[in-house]
């Protein structure tokens, strides 16, 4: 196929990228016939799709959350595993982001494409790591594209959290932790730091926890936050979404200190305009140094840079003489990761 | 430095303040000297490198990254140290620098060894150690923490009244080794005879119950509408203080001009308006408004035409040292004796005395009361003939009864969230009146209200939000609060051209539709 050109077989449209010789859309953020989500996230997996191509463990969670809208048919496709649709070569391949996160390698007329979704390289106790995958065009994520993100150890965030308990013992410590992965991962950290307490959890984090054991993920004792005596929160440490923190949900906590968990807790002023006292930067997405490593790893000569802080990546990029652009997709935002 | 930047970092991030004291006591107890008096300086504002430059700090930024992704880190982070602490790429396996290290070299360096200096520290830390060490040298920490409450702090950490370590605190230096070693190691008090430091301030309960009290035993006197300073003049020092305790030396040098005297004197800072008709009988004359007072505040120097404008003079209360002499175990009524008799013998005319009010009965002192917001007077001050000077806020010795407030009915226009223990709540109210058919914002208060009232205001926002900006709502235009303020003064920063002095919600009006809200008119006659 000689002249075949990448964006001639995979193109950005306004329902996410299109694989056009398998009519396969990838995280589409609108309902379509036939799909491929690389993990659960809200703003990835969407309800109300036909056929949905996933790992099972996406297919899981996006039961666990849709019911029967997650998909008329389902499709696992676990790690490794590949599928040929109308002359495209499909495989995915853990991304390090989330329980089940996947990148997907598309190969076609001796062409390979890497669409990477959301992805991390450090490690993280509740999905296996990244796997660099050599190809022509890497497709990033950008969400923490800035040189100034340099996410620290996460033991030392734990850490810091251990030692707030100490100081505040007749404090409740509340950590926003985003439901699906965040959660999970902060808790199996704490425990890691030696914490075997029990884990006090907001109502909308107990299916997913119980997801994640049922996956084998050891979560420790975790007790559920409703229902109990506002002084017997005293000295321990409690996990809610996000948008629980400051709303009335917190109420029933003794003058928490609110913690949250996320990669954004590294800008000062992102912190305190959420009015967080403790910030934990804990962060599921990629830093500048992980997603610069992985350009270069991934050594492909054309990059697409989906969501984030596009214009950096692309310029770190493009002195490096790479191609790189941004496809500007609709519908991906900076999520409270 | 680690166990600095952690304790900075944490700071920032605190808006209680009991938790800001546990923080900082925490601190104070764990850390060895010099490190922890050298962290007292920086809290308090006694350190100064005049060779270290945000310039300096600038370049060395500017040669971790390329232009481009510098401009867009800055511009998303929008602090220069945060972003130069978290652009920082370290070199080498430096080892962390020690505060006292960093402090101590850095007040010996001259200008060009600055630059070299802290980048090797920064190779050594990690980004919020990079953070601190860079807010630390260029100064001005603003993480919300006052001297007075770094003094507090220490007290609680070493179970010591705050009012002695203020009374020595003008007379001992960074790092505080003769300080600690008092408090922590058990060694003597420092000794600050013939210094001129500050002696803590004794304080007034507001009156409120006043059936019982029998004039006679009383001295009444204006509540002066300035700040409360103390003059303190001792073996050719001369340091003037506010009520926290802060030296404002450097803003006042009129007053200390006047301070030719061995003794230190409680009084009220005011200034004179010069272009007053009565200017020229500098005695008679009555203050410029606090208004052109605060044109003089927060200042560390002060302008030749600034001091023109606004000339500083003091009218004295009360006396606590005449030379040598401590006079605080007196009774007021013999200490008045002394103040007498030190204004009339130090004659100058920038040192007034405090004038006693003729009140034989409790008619008298209301009528005063009912007097004080014409004059121009903050209120009344009484004080029983029979006290000692007792720093703090003494039960049933002084007493101060303010001027009744003004008020207004205005309509409630934005409900921001609050902070600490009040995050979940819309506590924060931004009110406004009417001017022809639009609501323009007068001002801003969170209390004055219980926290009944305040459960029901939440959820009122709550439930007539109109519009979300972040923290903030809009609401429907159609709760009235009486607000009550101490005054009310043309703001030019202000929309509605007004700002308040002290506003605070008096009443919830549920009852009272928002279109028979005060408008701007009313208010702009209290100016």
């Amino acid at each position: 196929m000689a002249g075949l050109r990448p964006e001639d077989w995979l193109k950005a449209t306004e329902r996410g990228l299109w694989c056009a010789p398998a009519d396969l859309y990838i995280d589409p953020v609108r309902a379509v016939e036939r799909a491929v989500v690389t993990h659960g996230h809200a703003d990835h997996a969407r309800p109300g799709n036909g056929r949905v191509l996933a790992t099972p463990e996406t297919l899981a969670i996006m039961q666990a959350r849709y019911g029967d809208a997650a998909a008329r048919q389902a499709q696992p496709l676990a790690y490794g595993e590949t599928l040929d649709l109308g002359g495209v070569t499909v495989r995915l391949v853990p991304a390090g982001h989330v329980l089940g996160s996947a990148q997907v390698v598309l190969e076609h007329g001796g062409q390979r494409i890497v669409v990477s979704g959301d992805y991390k390289r450090r490690r993280d106790p509740t999905c296996p790591a990244f796997e660099p995958v050599a190809c022509d065009v890497f497709v990033t994520e950008a969400t923490f594209a800035l040189p100034v993100f340099r996410h620290p150890d996460d033991a030392g965030e734990i850490a810091s959290l251990l030692a707030s308990v100490a100081l505040f013992p007749e404090r409740a410590h509340l950590v926003g932790a985003y439901g699906l992965g965040k959660a999970q991962r902060t808790i199996r950290l704490i425990r890691e730091a030696g914490w075997d307490r029990p884990l006090y959890l907001h109502g909308a984090l107990q299916a997913l926890c119980d997801l994640y054991e049922a996956h084998g993920i050891d979560l420790g004792p975790l007790e559920p936050a409703a229902g109990r005596d506002r002084a017997a929160f005293a000295g321990e440490i409690v996990l809610a979404p996000p948008g629980s923190l400051s709303d009335r949900w917190s109420r029933r906590l003794p003058d928490p200190v609110t913690a949250m968990a996320s990669g954004w807790m590294r800008v000062r002023q992102r912190a305190k305009q959420r009015g967080v006292e403790l910030p934990l930067i804990i962060s599921d997405h990629a830093d500048w140094d992980e997603l610069t490593a992985t350009l270069e790893e991934v050594g492909a000569p054309e990059v697409w840079v989906t969501h984030g802080r596009e214009e950096a990546l692309v310029h770190w990029a493009a002195r490096r003489g790479i191609r790189a652009r941004a496809l500007s997709l609709i519908g991906r935002e900076d999520e409270d990761e | 430095m680690k166990a600095f930047a952690a304790l900075l970092d944490r700071l920032v991030y605190t808006p209680s303040r009991n938790a800001k004291l546990r923080l900082l006591a925490d601190y104070f107890r764990r850390t060895p000297d010099p490190d922890r008096g050298w962290a007292l300086a920086a809290l308090t504002g006694s350190l100064n490198f005049p060779n270290a430059k945000a310039g300096a700090i600038r370049e060395l930024a500017r040669e971790q990254t390329d232009e481009v992704l510098f401009a867009l880190s800055y511009d998303y982070v929008g602090d220069l140290a945060e972003t130069t602490a978290l652009l920082w790429q370290t070199q080498g396996d430096a080892e962390p620098p020690g505060l006292a290290d960093v402090v101590e070299t850095l007040r010996q360096a001259g200008r060009t060894e600055v630059r070299g200096l802290v980048a090797g520290w920064l190779d050594g830390l990690d980004a919020t150690g990079r953070w601190a060490l860079l807010k630390l040298i260029t100064g001005g920490l603003r993480i919300g923490v006052s001297a007075r409450l770094a003094r507090v702090a220490l007290g609680q950490a070493f179970d010591t009244a705050v009012e002695e370590i203020e009374e020595i605190w003008h007379a001992v230096d960074p790092p505080y080794g003769a300080l600690f070693a008092w408090l922590a190691d058990g060694a003597g008090k420092p000794d600050v005879a013939g210094r001129p430091t500050f002696r803590p301030f004794m304080l007034a309960h507001p009156l409120e119950e006043r059936a019982d009290l029998d004039p006679a035993d009383w001295l009444v006197e204006w509540k002066w509408d300035g700040i409360r300073v103390q003059l303190a003049a001792r073996g050719g020092e001369r340091r003037l203080y506010s009520r926290t305790g802060d030296d404002i030396s450097g803003a006042f040098p009129d007053v200390l001009a006047a301070m030719d005297f061995d003794g230190v004197l409680d009084g009220e800072l005011l200034v004179r308006d010069p272009a007053s008709p009565d200017s020229s009988d500098p005695g008679s004359a009555d203050p410029a408004s606090f208004n052109a007072l605060q044109q003089r505040l927060n200042r560390k120097t002060v302008s030749k035409k600034m001091l023109a404008a606004h000339p500083a003079y003091v009218v004295a209360y009360d006396i606590l040292f005449d030379g040598a002499a401590d006079l605080r175990v007196l009774t007021l009524e013999d200490r008045r004796g002394r103040l007498e008799a030190f204004v009339a013998r130090h004659d100058h005319p920038d040192i007034e005395l405090s004038a006693l009010l003729d009140a034989p009965d409790w008619e008298s002192v209301a009528a005063l009361q009912a007097e004080a917001r014409r004059l121009g007077r903050e209120g009344l001050m009484l004080k029983r003939r029979d006290s000692l000077y007792e720093p703090g806020r003494k039960t049933g010795l002084w007493f101060k009864w303010k001027r009744d407030p003004l008020t207004a009915d205005a309509v409630l226009m934005y409900a921001q969230r609050g902070h600490g223990r009040r995050s979940s709540f819309y506590s924060d109210y931004t009110f406004g009146v009417w001017r022809g058919g639009e609501l323009v914002p007068v001002g801003k208060a969170y209390f004055g209200f219980t926290d009944a009232e305040l459960a029901q205001l939440d959820k009122w926002v709550r439930n007539h939000t109109v519009n979300r900006f972040g923290p903030v709502r809009e609401v429907e235009k159609r709760l009235v609060f009486e607000v009550a303020f101490d005054s009310i003064h043309t703001s030019p920063r202000h929309k509605s051209g007004l700002a308040m002095r002290f506003p605070r919600i008096a009443r919830i009006r549920w009852d009272k539709p928002a279109a028979e809200a005060d408008r701007i008119e009313a208010l702009e006659a209290m100016v």
